[in-house]
């Protein structure tokens, strides 16, 4: 992955890609508004902003997927020549690894290296592909047991999503010089996001050139050269890493951090807990009330634990109108979302058998707790009528949420519904999980982000199917965590 | 008031289902012009008719299809057949037993409907096949029963399914009542909204509480009702069942879904379509034979007439 133009010399002021006042309208709605930027070989450029802020457009207008209502976008080839559409994108070596992730379950792991590069065909085309992926899943992710002749949809979400990364650095017929990473990390636990991190690093040394979005602000630090910052379809800050500060960064995106409350949770949750609701054959327990937390490395059983624990109590007809449970899917597009479907639809589906009336929906209320809902969780949109698609994937999984909290099911299973969700609307989902959980409902909480686990009042590590610890109170941190997920003798399972 | 008069024509040329209708108006023109204008009368009332046929298992078929990919009922000619020959042997022509026949019939689709359900459920078979060979044994228990038995249904019966209503046929209000109260099923209630989440993501219903088992159970036991009630009407009309009654209803019950503009991949599915698709299948044909095609040609002619439809529906902004 050398390239021609050498780092710090005076061709690194040639931009690889340059967008000036790029926009995108979509009907009404202006997804980019006058977007001007540079990225230049070397850099990492850090684009952050909430959700709808209109990084993922940014990006499709940056890999010539989209071509913008108005303004430019030129990329400058390795040779110099000077170009813009989607085939000098390609050709200028500009690859990307969507946040929705993006092969197809069906087909082999190198089999789904021929979609993006044109280049494997003819006799023996899968052992040239075998041969890039896993050089590529090699450099980047040491350790990994990913074989090329895996089926995509027997991977679990954590490695499928590897997969995708490395197909984006992978060696090709034009090599990578621009790689966009968009919520690379979402899936990945803390170790191999650590690996990716290095990696970045590495690539950017010898002269390629990244943009890294994330909600993971210590991520984007870790890596980032430079820093842009989106909201409402423009760049409202771009500036060197070095010159924000975690908190700069929070106030420039538009929301205001909220200090942890984390003295009082105790005294609270003493009040706030109630009897035993639940006790799953794995010794997963919960009491009324109360946030327990699923941890642990990506892909050690917990999702299966949700699954199992949510299917043996939900199904039959008289769990109909009063569900025992309901789930918040992280897998919007294989657990959670109806394509077809308005947003109302979508967001009613739990709750409807309670409004119905002769058998027929009755829509007055059904509109009625779409608009509540709305209002409550803050869905971005002008008209619940429109198709969810239309929804960006923050706000998508805001209806997912509101699906399941507007059933009156006593216990709520979360399957990591934070994945690609902003700092602002995790913010206002703990608050409302907190405010749920003090009305009495339970919820089961996995997540792949330690922070957000540490929110928990009590927490159940996952090592290889089996719980491997359960903390709670203070004993609930990081190091904890980290020490029951990786431990290695000690426990004679 | 211009522009407000085009955008309701640009939303009816968008529904799925105008194509059906469209071309169903066409093909009746077109016959009637080689006639110079005469029989009319006697052509819409005879479409009507047999369009009814084809929209009762149609229907049926329709809320199969919509579960998604794989999901469709194979069973439905030998459910008809079963029906039909069943209960004209326990009417045995008496006027007395006209509804008790029904409800024999009607009893048939559901034991037919549950047994389909049973084999996708217990033996997980996938619904084609277990439907495909389940028909193999609804056909033979037919053959079984009937033993070249003969039978003409009851007289009033025959006079009512043969007959009509204030000039509309009686089998075409029946079919038209059923297609309200689908249309009705499928856009208003709580089990159309199931089907239709079951068809776009089934592991997402399920997640969100959608009892799919249950909503796969109705959906499967109402399409073989729908078969046996067109099978029992279908003997009456036409003065007795034939073992080979249903036959055609195989490919028309699938045909008129997919020109009715509902979506073979399933979630999406329309009811009023259903009713085009049946009055289109039985016009081409009318259509082509007035014409004087030879068999041959009609049906080459039936299955391009088709797929002109279908394409053409498909690319007025409808997706999959």
């Amino acid at each position: 992955m050398q390239l021609a133009t050498g780092a710090g010399g005076p061709e690194s002021d040639v931009p690889l890609v340059a967008l000036s006042g790029a926009c995108v309208h979509f009907g009404a709605v202006r997804a980019l508004d006058g977007v001007s930027l540079t990225i230049s070989p070397g850099e990492c450029v850090g684009l952050i902003g909430h959700n709808g802020a209109g990084k993922s457009t940014a990006v499709n207008v940056i890999n010539g997927g989209l071509t913008p209502t108005s303004g430019s976008v030129q990329y400058t080839l390795a040779d110099g020549t000077v170009g813009t559409g989607a085939a000098f994108a390609r050709a200028c070596g500009i690859r990307s690894v969507f946040q929705e992730l993006s092969l197809c379950p069906n087909l082999t792991v190198m089999e789904n290296l021929r979609v993006p590069h044109r280049d494997l065909t003819g006799f023996g085309w899968r052992k040239t592909a075998a041969g890039r992926i896993s050089r590529a899943l090699d450099e980047i992710f040491p350790d990994h047991r990913i074989e090329p002749g895996m089926t995509v949809g027997d991977l679990t979400l954590a490695e499928r999503q590897m997969v995708e990364i490395a197909a984006g650095f992978a060696e090709g017929a034009t090599p990578a010089r621009l790689v966009i990473l968009d919520e690379p990390t979402s899936s990945l636990d803390a170790a191999i996001a650590r690996q990716l991190l290095q990696h970045v690093r590495r690539f950017c040394a010898n002269g390629g050139a990244v943009i890294f979005i994330s909600h993971m602000l210590g991520e984007v630090f870790e890596v980032a050269t430079r820093i842009d910052v989106m909201k409402d379809g423009k760049i409202i800050a771009s500036k060197p890493a070095s010159d924000f500060t975690p908190q700069s960064l929070i106030n420039a995106m538009g929301h205001v951090a909220k200090e942890k409350a984390e003295a009082g949770s105790a005294v609270e949750s003493g009040q706030r807990i109630g009897g035993e609701v639940l006790r799953t054959t794995e010794g997963l327990t919960a009491r009324k009330g109360e946030i327990v937390g699923l941890a642990g490395l990506a892909g050690h059983g917990q999702a299966e634990a949700l699954a199992r624990f949510f299917m043996s109590r939900s199904g039959g007809l008289r769990q109909v109108k009063e569900p025992e449970v309901a789930f918040v899917a992280g897998d919007r597009g294989r657990d959670g979302v109806m394509p077809l479907w308005s947003i109302l639809r979508n967001l009613t589906l739990t709750h409807l058998p309670s409004l119905v009336r002769h058998g027929l929906v009755v829509s007055a209320a059904e509109r009625k707790l779409g608009a509540d809902w709305k209002e409550r969780i803050g869905i971005r949109t002008d008209n619940l009528e429109n198709l969810i698609l239309s929804l960006s994937g923050g706000n998508q999984q805001k209806v997912l949420f509101a699906r399941a909290l507007a059933s009156t099911a006593p216990i709520v299973v979360m399957d990591d519904p934070m994945r690609g969700v902003d700092v602002g609307t995790k913010q206002e989902a703990y608050e409302m999980i907190r405010w749920e959980a003090g009305r009495g409902r339970t919820f089961l909480w996995y997540s792949t982000e330690t922070d957000e686990v540490c929110q928990c009042d009590r927490v159940f590590v996952f090592r290889n199917g089996r719980i491997s610890a359960e903390l709670t109170g203070s004993d609930i941190n990081e190091e904890n965590i980290l020490a029951a997920s990786f431990e290695m003798q000690g426990d004679g399972a | 008031m211009a522009s407000s008069r085009l955008s309701l024509l640009l939303a009816i040329l968008r529904r799925p289902w105008f194509w059906a209708f469209a071309a169903s108006t066409i093909a009746f023109f077109a016959t009637l012009t080689l006639s110079e204008g005469r029989g009319g009368g006697e052509l819409l009332s005879a479409a009507l008719t047999f369009a009814s046929f084809s929209a009762i298992v149609g229907i049926g078929q329709m809320f199969v299809i919509t579960l998604g990919p794989g999901n469709v009922d194979l069973s439905i000619p030998a459910t008809m057949t079963l029906a039909g020959t069943l209960s004209l042997k326990f009417m045995d022509g008496q006027t007395a037993l006209i509804l008790p026949g029904l409800g024999n019939a009607l009893a048939v689709g559901i034991a037919a409907g549950a047994f389909n359900y049973l084999l996708i459920r217990l033996l997980r078979i996938p619904p084609i096949i277990a439907t495909l060979s389940a028909s193999f044994l609804y056909q033979s228990l037919a053959i079984w029963w009937n033993r070249g038995l003969r039978i003409k249904p009851p007289e009033a019966l025959a006079d009512f399914a043969t007959g009509s209503t204030g000039g509309i046929p009686n089998l075409t209000i029946i079919g038209i009542l059923i297609a309200v109260v689908s249309w009705v099923l499928l856009e208003r209630s709580i089990f159309g909204r199931w089907v239709s989440a079951f068809g776009q993501n089934t592991r997402a219903a399920r997640l969100s509480g959608v009892p799919v088992e249950a909503v796969r159970a109705a959906t499967y036991i109402s399409s073989a009702v729908l078969a046996s009630l067109t099978g029992y009407l279908l003997a009456s009309f036409s003065g007795g069942a034939a073992l080979n009654m249903g036959t055609e209803y195989l490919l028309i019950s699938i045909a008129v879904v997919v020109i009715g503009g509902s979506s073979i991949a399933g979630g999406n599915s329309n009811v009023p379509g259903i009713w085009g698709g049946a009055l289109l299948m039985f016009l081409v044909v009318s259509m082509l034979n007035s014409y004087g095609f030879g068999a041959g040609v009609r049906l080459i002619m039936t299955g391009a007439i088709i797929i002109a439809i279908v394409a053409a529906a498909s690319g007025k902004g409808r997706s999959v």
